[in-house]
């Protein structure tokens, strides 16, 4: 409009200036004195009379000329620098705007050029720029997830920390420490440890601050001495009476200064190690002190019996004492022998594995080597109750496979294997018919491991397994064997079997906390949540019904945080309603011998400290709790939301708030619907979907979402 | 006169052979099976020397020596410590605990008669 105008402007002022100047002229002519004497006025009369129409016609031909001429240079001078500018500005911006458009004359159009050339040099520099940032964020998630594939497969248990000893990689074998720790007697058990270990979780509740704080000091001094090695060791023992060893490396802080951003944690349960170490220690001083009190005993005998002039009854018992000493060390020795060959076991690290599994994998190695088809003789790979061995499988089968080669061509090798009291024998033979014989010294000789240069004989393999081996002639069978003597795997009660690669990791808790940040005031995704829900007799608390599930999971930053789940049946100590089951689908034999709840309620407690409580329908749940505070002594009083609420907030217009209906509005999977811990993962997914849609109402903090929450038509019914 | 001597040491094995050795050797013998049995009997027979064997159920021979010492009226028992226990930390418990003589099992008869000689003599 107003470019418009300017054009009109420009194109009317030389008209404008025209006439302005023929007026000036007039005026001129008026004030001046005639020739004749007459005034102006008869001579500009007498002008404008003979040559009025031809001054008029110049006049319109000189303001339509030039009108248009400076018309055209307002466009190019004016009018196309000014959009010029508006565009550059915009490309300034965002070099993804539309380049300039050339105007079609110069100079605009090179303006415009050299404007659109640093446009794309922009556009190009910003493409690299993000190619570059996926290119380091691609790196960066690939670094995280091999590591956390090297840390899941580590040996050692790996938790690091940040500096206030929150946790914020933990690896499954962590994991799996922390829960023994919790299965040990007076630890409650309820809920495997959950409660113990999980990302933004303090380390304290384990292993004491005290210690961890005394080893940070000495590694901070051996830091500013600049000392090579500067990681801690030290020997402690965790809440369940374990032994644990414990290196404490440090994280160097992101700023590059020679402050700490944190700690790596390797802990090793050494309970069991320092039992064996302590029992073999004790073992040892035993024998050596009983075999001389037996020895002196023996020793003074023989040397009473060289007095000549003994008689028959001292001779006697002289020979008593020989005889009874004599037999006593037998025995212990023979004891001792059995005991210590459990102990050496522990010398080279032994898996467990089916005996089965040991057979197949052998013939096969077998078949690969000297390409002879192997029969499989005992153990049974599908039978119901396979023997488990504890072995060092790599080596045992190349060694197996090395006597098949040695047997030569002549006989088809069978496999066999069988239990025998705590061991089991494991024999690679061959009909004895055949004629074959071993090569003598067969058992000094060298195994190749795999196609490495290094060999070990069959004998060390043999003792590798704290076992032994020999050449047996099974006549009955009319076989010759090579017979393995092996451990059988002892019962340790079995390591949980984990979700293969769940998160164990958020390294943004590397960033220092915000510890006099009010939770209120926090963002709904920047919170630790634990969602949780429970099953029930009933729904009366108050009348007797009990709690027989709690299912939770947590969000972390924003983040539902997966295998970190608390999942525990418990006994109700009273009858479960047959009506109430199908709602549930939790049967009176299912709760037999589960916690009760003053045991489960403890560990849920500490798997919900520090967190904002979440559940759909809460006050439901929050009800059966409060109900227990006054037996157990323990208060959930931190914060707490409602999806249900929430939801009606953020979609206030919908019929039916039942978690299975916000959960198909919202596109989220539900999972094991009416189990505690699935509906607590399907609200916690909801959750997830609900924070933006609340942000796009203006509700970020837990603050304002508790407000609206308050404020919403559900929250004014009761429940 | 015929010096006393107390055997503590509840391995009737060991008893056998010193309790012949010793008679044979002219002492007046007594016999204790353990450590408080041999602490009455060294209070209430005054021997000159006691074999003491370290380890015996009730009160050690450790202790049986610490009870020994403290007690002024015993001042004239000599104690020799017999024992299985052979490392350095036992044999400077039983010094410090005023045994005169230790003597580690096994041992050589004619070597421990000698010593008991000396110490009688």
């Amino acid at each position: 409009m107003r470019a418009r105008r300017r054009l009109l402007l420009a194109a009317l002022a030389p008209g404008a200036a025209l006439a302005v100047w023929l007026a000036l002229l007039a005026a001129v002519l008026l004030l001046l004195p005639g020739q004749d004497g007459g005034g102006g006025g008869a001579a500009l009369a007498a002008v404008l009379a003979s040559h009025g129409a031809a001054i008029f016609a110049l006049w319109a031909l000189g303001a339509a000329v030039f009108g248009w001429l400076a018309r055209q240079a307002a466009l190019r001078y004016l009018l196309a620098p000014a959009q010029l500018a508006e565009g550059a500005a915009l490309l300034a911006e965002d070099a993804g705007a539309p380049l300039l458009p050339e105007p079609g004359h110069d100079p605009a159009d090179a303006l415009a050029r050299a404007v659109n050339r640093l446009a794309m040099d922009a556009r190009a520099t910003h493409a690299e720029k993000e190619r570059m940032v996926a290119e380091a964020s691609r790196k960066v998630a690939q670094e995280r997830d091999q590591l956390g594939a090297l840390m899941a497969e580590l040996q050692q248990s790996v938790v690091v920390c940040n500096l206030e000893g929150r946790i914020l990689l933990y690896n499954a074998r962590a994991r799996a420490l922390f829960h023994r720790l919790t299965a040990a007697p007076n630890g409650s058990g309820a809920a495997g440890g959950a409660e113990l270990i999980g990302l933004g979780r303090p380390i304290h509740a384990v292993l004491d601050p005290a210690l961890i704080d005394h080893a940070l000091e000495g590694v901070r001094h051996r830091i500013a001495r600049d000392e090579g090695a500067v990681s801690a060791r030290f020997v402690m023992t965790a809440p369940a009476g374990h032994l644990l060893q414990v290196i404490l490396a440090p994280v160097p802080s992101h700023d590059g200064t020679a402050a700490l951003g944190g700690y790596v944690l390797l802990l090793d349960d050494i309970t069991q190690d320092h039992a064996t170490q302590s029992r073999r220690d004790r073992r040892l001083i035993e024998l050596t002190e009983a075999s001389r009190r037996s020895l002196a005993s023996i020793r003074a005998a023989l040397e009473m019996l060289d007095y000549p002039d003994l008689d028959q009854s001292e001779r006697d018992g002289f020979h008593a004492v020989l005889r009874d000493e004599v037999n006593a060390m037998s025995a212990r020795l023979s004891a001792l022998t059995e005991d210590a060959s459990q102990d050496l076991l522990s010398r080279w690290p032994l898996q467990d594995m089916p005996g089965g599994d040991l057979l197949g994998a052998a013939a096969r190695q077998i078949a690969a080597d000297t390409g002879q088809e192997v029969e499989i003789l005992g153990a049974d790979p599908a039978s119901p109750d396979p023997l488990w061995l504890s072995v060092d499988s790599f080596s045992l089968v190349q060694a197996l496979a090395f006597l098949a080669g040695r047997l030569g061509p002549g006989a088809t090798p069978g496999l066999r294997l069988a239990q025998a009291g705590n061991w089991a024998h494991l024999d690679l033979c061959w009909p004895t018919a055949s004629g074959i014989a071993a090569p003598a010294g067969w058992q000094a000789e060298g195994v190749p491991l795999g196609g490495s240069a290094s060999t070990v004989t069959l004998r060390e393999i043999a003792e590798r397994h704290g076992g032994e081996l020999w050449l047996e002639h099974d006549r009955a069978a009319g076989l010759s064997c090579f017979r393995f003597l092996l451990p059988l795997a002892v019962e340790t009660g079995g390591e949980q079997v984990l979700p293969p690669r769940p998160e164990y990791y958020d390294f943004d808790l590397f960033a220092p906390g915000q510890p006099g940040h009010a939770l209120d005031d926090r963002p709904l995704d920047g919170l630790t949540l634990t969602v949780f829900d429970t099953e029930t007799t009933g729904l009366d608390p108050t009348g007797g019904d009990e709690i027989i599930q709690i299912g939770a999971v947590r969000i972390l930053n924003g983040r539902l945080i997966q295998g970190e789940v608390f999942d525990q049946l418990v006994d109700p100590g009273r009858a479960i309603p047959e009506a109430s089951i199908p709602f549930h689908g939790i049967r009176p034999e299912m709760v037999r011998g589960q916690p009760r709840i003053g045991q489960v309620l403890p560990a849920f407690h500490a798997f919900a400290q520090d967190s904002v409580l979440v559940g759909h329908n809460v006050a439901f749940d929050m009800r059966f709790l409060q109900m227990k505070q006054a037996d157990t002594g323990l208060r959930f009083d931190q914060p707490v939301l409602d999806t249900l609420l929430l939801a009606s907030v953020a979609q206030p217009r919908q019929q039916s708030y039942a978690l299975e209906e916000i959960a198909a509005r919202l596109g989220v999977p539900v999972t094991a619907r009416h189990s505690a811990a699935g509906d607590a993962l399907t609200t916690a997914r909801l959750l997830l979907k609900l924070i933006p849609l609340l942000r796009q109402q203006g509700i970020v903090t837990l603050a304002e979402a508790r407000e609206a929450a308050e404020k919403s038509y559900y929250a004014r019914l009761k429940y | 006169m015929t010096a006393r001597v107390l055997i503590a040491d509840d391995e009737p094995n060991i008893v056998l052979s010193l309790q012949f050795m010793l008679k044979r050797e002219g002492y007046e013998v007594l016999v204790a099976r353990d450590g408080t049995e041999a602490l009455e009997t060294i209070r209430r027979e005054m021997p000159r020397l006691v074999l003491l064997d370290g380890m015996m159920p009730g009160l050690s021979g450790f202790e049986v020596c610490e009870a020994v010492r403290a007690d002024p009226a015993l001042e004239g028992v000599r104690i020799l410590m017999l024992t299985a226990k052979g490392r350095e930390t036992d044999i400077a418990r039983g010094t410090g605990a005023g045994v005169d003589d230790y003597v580690t099992k096994p041992f050589s008869t004619r070597e421990l008669m000698a010593r008991i000689r000396g110490m009688l003599a």
